[in-house]
């Protein structure tokens, strides 16, 4: 099974029936496999908080929803996740590409990685950091805990867990 | 007419339907003239109601209204190409055009001036548009609700405002309350 095909599994395993994405080159492979998922409604969104909002509204409808997107979109949906996810308490796994980490060949996207978890942290989100391949292994308890929890929670994915970038 | 008379023109059809009602004004003004379980305040976020409204479209077979207006809807552009390509049809999206950002004085917006919202909506493939004059609005809500059919209605407005109240309610009640409507 690759890394893609447990996310996936993990996230049907957990009764994740709305996913939108937003498209990051590291999470081609796990859009793909989303869309592929029958059991899936997989709405791609054009902006992060376009996003966020489809999956409140899913979330209230009776679905359960989920977000895949770049880090960059902490920049983007800041207000979104505090007046909208967090104010109405609501529940969110964000399976986030963690550009800018190690072996990233982009230099501007290092910019937004020194400030990712320092966002993260201020806006008190729950994260967790993606960096063997294992950590994968962790994915099914990290759904389980914020469908518990109904707080956004982010699933930081670096090019080390993804196995870089064909380098 | 103004955007507040639209609302009570339309009373009476909400009543019975899921409603996610727009930030500021909007919000202020349903929820003083009929608060209902079934009515979904937002209290931040501007732009999301379309969004928000078609989440739920989707994720359950009740016809869902999202109230919107010019503004909002100018924010968040991106919302009608994703509306167009993922048809619900137990969904309308109402924005209010009254040409101007309401909740913050009266400031004008594009759409108000050489923007059409109808074309917009009408270019990112969205399939049953329908602009229509303020006072015929619960007419064409109605007929879209009966059609069963996803559509898009701009309903041309004055701006202006009435005083109303801000809305105290805990957003976890809202919401809590909202769902269980849904689920009723």
């Amino acid at each position: 099974m690759t890394i893609s095909e447990k996310i996936v599994s993990d996230l049907v395993e957990n009764d994740v029936s709305f996913v939108t994405t937003v498209p990051c080159k590291q999470l081609a492979g796990v859009i793909d496999a989303v869309d592929a998922e029958q059991s899936i409604y997989h709405i791609p969104s054009n902006k992060e908080d376009e996003g966020m909002g489809l999956c409140a509204g899913a979330y209230m409808g009776g679905k359960r929803p989920a977000i895949i997107m770049q880090n960059t979109a902490i920049g983007v949906t800041i207000n979104t996740l505090v007046t909208l996810t967090q104010y109405y308490r609501m529940p969110l796994p964000m399976i986030i590409s963690y550009r800018g980490e190690l072996r990233e060949p982009v230099a501007c996207q290092a910019e937004m990685a020194v400030h990712t978890k320092a966002l993260l942290n201020q806006l008190n989100i729950p994260t967790y950091h993606f960096h063997e391949e294992s950590d994968v292994e962790e994915f099914d308890a990290i759904l389980k805990y914020t469908f518990m929890c109904n707080k956004p929670v982010a699933i930081l994915t670096d090019a080390s867990f993804w196995g870089g970038y064909g380098e | 007419m103004i955007r507040s008379d639209i609302l009570k023109d339309i009373l009476p059809i909400l009543r019975d339907q899921l409603v996610i009602c727009n930030i500021g004004l909007p919000s202020q003004e349903l929820h003083m003239m009929d608060d209902q379980p079934t009515n979904f305040y937002m209290l931040g976020t501007m732009g999301l109601s379309s969004s928000i409204g078609l989440g739920v479209a989707l994720a359950q077979d009740k016809t869902v209204i999202s109230i919107d207006g010019d503004g909002s809807v100018l924010t968040n552009f991106g919302t009608l190409p994703t509306i167009a390509n993922n048809v619900a049809n137990n969904f309308i999206l109402l924005i209010i055009d009254n040409g101007s950002y309401g909740s913050t004085g009266d400031q004008p917006t594009y759409a108000g001036k050489k923007t059409s919202l109808t074309a917009v909506a009408k270019a990112c493939g969205c399939q049953n548009v329908v602009e229509c004059k303020a006072e015929d609005t619960a007419k064409v809500l109605q007929a879209a609700i009966d059609s069963k059919q996803m559509t898009i209605i701009v309903a041309k407005c004055e701006s202006g405002n009435i005083k109303v109240p801000v809305i105290t309610k805990d957003p976890v009640v809202i919401r809590d309350r909202f769902m269980n409507a849904v689920r009723a």
